[in-house]
């Protein structure tokens, strides 16, 4: 049985913003500058330059000089949808049984005696 | 939320672990119980689970419908396989975006760990297309679909 780790907190920490999956899922049709980025957003440049900043160091996107700009892309060798989608899936599980935890708080006391000491 | 194992097994399964202060029947009756599975099953904060039909039998039917106020609801629908009480359930799942996604055979279970649990569940993985399908609907839509409706779970990042 293999089994392969899924990614690093940095890059669950990346997809956790909205902005940041929009601006992948816009890089997703083909490399774009800042600006080309920035233009569906109600956000100034430099907000927008913060976001790909987080997704750079988290390997998601690359960036390669021309001119004056820095255009972006996503990283072939960054997380596919399979690790998107598990990111998604582990985060919503993780909050549900947060709450699943305050559940078996509330109920333990009707429950029998533990086992085991 | 070190407590949390997510991964995949092969490219067919995803297998999830999680430790849990209560007996294996307290963690399982919450999994089959519908006045429990509608305090915590229940999706991005604000959304409640009207409509929990759990019929904890092999062949019993399942449906989760949840709500919230202004915007539309979805559901899942199901059937049990199989129930080993306070030790294993197996059940499939699948979720209408609105259109159903391929069918989830879920097995869950749940060991004695010290004087808690070990819960260990293995999923299906959703094919290539139904994944970027439930992403792409996200992305455009702020995760609204599905299980990826989940996310919004999640406090903003800052």
């Amino acid at each position: 049985m293999t089994l392969v780790e899924t990614t690093p907190d940095s890059v669950f920490e990346a997809l956790a913003d909205p902005t940041r999956r929009a601006i992948l899922a816009r890089l997703a049709r083909g490399e774009a500058t800042v600006m080309e980025i920035a233009a569906p957003f109600s956000l100034s440049q430099p907000a927008i330059s913060q976001h790909l900043k987080v997704l750079e160091a988290a390997r998601l996107i690359v960036r390669r000089v021309e001119g004056t700009k820095r255009p972006c892309r996503l990283n072939p060798d960054g997380l596919n949808s399979m690790e998107q989608w598990l990111d998604v899936l582990r985060r919503g599980l993780a909050r549900n049984y947060e709450r699943l935890d305050a559940v078996l708080a509330e109920t333990k006391p009707t429950h029998r005696r533990r086992q085991g000491r | 939320m070190s407590r949390l194992t997510l991964k995949t097994q092969g490219d067919r399964f995803v297998i999830v672990t999680r430790r849990f202060a209560a007996s294996p029947e307290a963690v399982y009756r919450a999994h089959i119980e519908p006045k429990l599975i509608q305090k915590w099953m229940l999706g991005p904060e604000g959304w409640s689970m009207p409509v929990c039909i759990c019929e904890a039998k092999p062949g019993g039917k399942i449906r989760y419908e949840w709500a919230v106020p202004g915007r539309p609801g979805f559901y899942l629908t199901g059937e049990f396989v199989e129930l080993e009480p306070y030790r294993r359930i197996v059940h499939v799942e699948r979720m209408y975006l609105p259109d159903p996604t391929p069918d989830n055979r879920v097995e869950t279970e749940f060991a004695p760990d010290g004087t808690g649990t070990l819960m260990t569940m293995r999923m299906t993985l959703p094919d290539e297309k139904t994944r970027d399908a439930m992403l792409a609907t996200g992305m455009e839509h702020g995760m609204e679909a599905g299980y990826v409706r989940l996310e919004e779970m999640m406090p903003p990042a800052h």
